[in-house]
């Protein structure tokens, strides 16, 4: 549904900090500025606040494989089309080819196969950055795939959530998303297949309302915006204001909707420990000492 | 007397019923046989009427949808069951008074019915939230689908919501997460689930009551992603917008057969539902019988099969 136009400047306005070349960013939560280069080595977290900052798929995959280069992407070419020739202020297939050239992505998720600590898995990452995140046709095709893949394999499956809900401009086959993701998901869950689900920073509308909270274990990063109405919306409605920390992690974790909030530096160890844990073989340190030991 | 017609655009209509009134006085007040003339009228009325019905707009037909009068789900309820049993609440929470669900019987077929239900007047509406469902709504739905699982009872699902409740207490307990397990279960639930639209079907709203085996709209219907109006605030920046968007989102049956998501689209009588409510009733109580007849045939594992692989299906890409 709705995207949260209100966080998207925040993020924009936090993406342009970062990436006009400034070496020092300003933190959104404590107002402390915080050296280029010391952000980066604290993956986007505050050192002060513990404000995590918004990242990219990349940089996720980054810090969660084990071998930044031993993972295969799954479907790289796969993306969206414009079904409905879709024009408001902007024609859909302008917005597509923009969001293509600012990201360097082909869609708004990234699926890859590859080792978490040890652990060979399916992870899809979702990036704001390209149209808010939103699910379209193919966001929704590529993460059903990643789904597929995982069960046919019999590996674990994560899935990094950002997202500002169903793509509007693809009207009802985005919403059909919602319903294909979680059949894939249906019939994952029956095959015996774990699945985690990862919240950040904003996780709303349809994909909130569909696989981001079907996890069987739920994550969250801390002060993620977690919801399905936007704020503006609620407040629209019923006409009051909206009580502080509302639509947070931590406020979902209180209403019994997250497992728990995980700082972004403990994620990598937390997702190996929870897969340890169902008895998934590390498979994956084997094929690497194999394939280090050709070398 | 009140016209029949009330919605703007049908303002031409109105002015032709009004010329036959004018002139039924006129014949009346000087007593002059004038049944020729208003013969003439009113068959040039109802021919014009079905021409103009035939061919709304897409955001006429948003209106028609949400036309005041319009027959709701327990009014459908009323016409084709001869039994009907309503249950009531989540069993965690509350009973959510915008969602009805209970056992029925149709022309002797066993069924769970849910739907979203609309109030008619103000009072009413208040009490049914305007037919916007809460958390415990969705639950209360799935509660009687698992329970139609376990008796192999099919699921007969009314959609008109114009979206979910977005409130506090809605978020406060899981609005997101009571849609998303409902699609989960319902892609995969082991009986026969048919999805009727009657009016509205705004956003995950609906479609956390709306995945099934079939997807039925009557004609003066939309369906999609969001609400024209929402669209239009959102990517047009302009709420009044609403009708540019509701073209841009191809809302009606006719759209969504195109893009493959509606199934059968059921006639409605010439001026809309709420015109002759027992006429769509039993369109609905007919179309209903032979979908379920249908369906009935498929073995379990088939059915969720061919369910799941038809929501494959949906969408479009390239690669
Ligand atoms: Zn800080």
């Amino acid at each position: 549904m709705a995207w949260f136009r209100r966080s998207a400047k925040k993020i924009l306005s936090t993406e342009r900090k970062s990436l006009s070349g400034d070496l020092w960013t300003k933190c959104p939560g404590c107002s402390e500025y915080i050296y280029r280069e010391e952000l980066e080595r604290s993956r986007f977290v505050c050192p002060t606040c513990s404000h995590h900052f918004s990242i990219n798929c990349r940089k996720y995959l980054e810090h969660l494989m084990d071998n930044p280069n031993g993972f295969t992407e799954l479907d790289p070419d796969l993306s969206s089309v414009d079904p409905l020739e879709f024009e408001a202020r902007k024609k859909y297939s302008d917005q597509l080819a923009a969001a293509r050239k600012k990201t360097g992505l082909n869609e708004a998720v990234l699926t890859v196969t590859g080792a978490v600590e040890g652990y060979q898995v399916v992870l899809g990452i979702m990036d704001f950055s390209f149209i808010g995140g939103s699910m379209g046709s193919a966001v929704g095709e590529k993460v059903a795939r990643a789904i597929d893949y995982a069960r046919e394999h019999g590996l674990p499956l994560i899935i990094i959530s950002a997202s500002g809900g169903a793509r509007m401009q693809e009207a009802a086959l985005s919403l059909m998303q919602m319903a294909k993701t979680s059949a894939k998901l249906s019939q994952f869950s029956q095959s015996g297949g774990l699945y985690i689900s990862v919240l950040t920073d904003p996780t709303t509308g349809g994909v909130t309302a569909s696989f981001a909270m079907l996890g069987d274990i739920i994550l969250a990063e801390p002060g993620a915006l977690i919801g399905f109405a936007g704020a503006r919306v609620i407040k629209q409605t019923i006409g009051e204001e909206l009580p502080e920390g509302f639509q947070r992690a931590e406020f979902l974790r209180e209403k019994g909707f997250v497992d728990h909030i995980v700082h972004r530096s403990d994620l990598k160890n937390i997702l190996g420990q929870l897969i340890g844990f169902f008895g998934y073989p590390k498979k994956a340190l084997r094929n690497e000492q194999a394939a280090d030991s050709d070398q | 007397m009140a016209s029949k017609y009330t919605l703007s655009f049908e303002k031409p209509l109105q002015e032709l019923e009004e010329k036959i009134e004018a002139t039924k006085r006129t014949a009346l007040e000087r007593g002059i046989d004038m049944s020729k003339e208003i013969e003439g009228l009113e068959s040039k009325l109802e021919k014009t009427a079905a021409d103009f019905y035939q061919n709304l707009t897409r955001w006429q037909r948003v209106q028609m949808a949400r036309h005041s009068e319009r027959p709701y789900t327990l009014d459908y309820i009323e016409r084709i069951t001869s039994f009907w049993f309503e249950m009531h609440g989540d069993r965690h929470f509350a009973d959510d008074k915008a969602v009805v669900g209970g056992l029925a019987e149709i022309d002797g077929e066993q069924v769970v019915i849910i739907g979203q239900q609309k109030g008619r007047g103000t009072r009413d509406n208040l009490f049914r939230n305007f037919g916007m469902p809460r958390p415990e709504g969705y639950r209360k739905a799935l509660r009687l689908m698992n329970l139609a699982a376990r008796f192999n009872r099919p699921v007969i699902s009314f959609i008109d919501t114009p979206g979910a409740y977005p409130g506090i207490g809605a978020e406060e307990r899981g609005q997101a997460e009571a849609i998303a397990r409902n699609l989960m279960v319902m892609s995969t639930l082991p009986v026969p689930i048919i999805i009727l639209v009657i009016g509205e079907g705004a956003s995950g709203g609906a479609l956390g009551m709306g995945v099934g085996d079939r997807l039925l709209m009557l004609e003066n219907t939309w369906f999609s992603v969001i609400s024209p109006e929402g669209c239009a605030s959102i990517l047009y920046r302009d709420a009044s917008k609403a009708e540019e968007a509701a073209d841009a989102m191809r809302v009606t049956p006719q759209d969504l057969m195109e893009m493959g998501v509606c199934d059968r689209i059921l006639p409605e009588p010439p001026g809309g539902a709420h015109r002759d409510a027992d006429t769509v009733a039993a369109t609905v109580k007919s179309i209903l019988m032979e979908t379920l007849a249908e369906l009935k045939e498929i073995p379990p594992e088939k059915l969720v099969a061919t369910r799941v692989s038809r929501y494959e299906r949906l969408g479009q890409w390239q690669e």
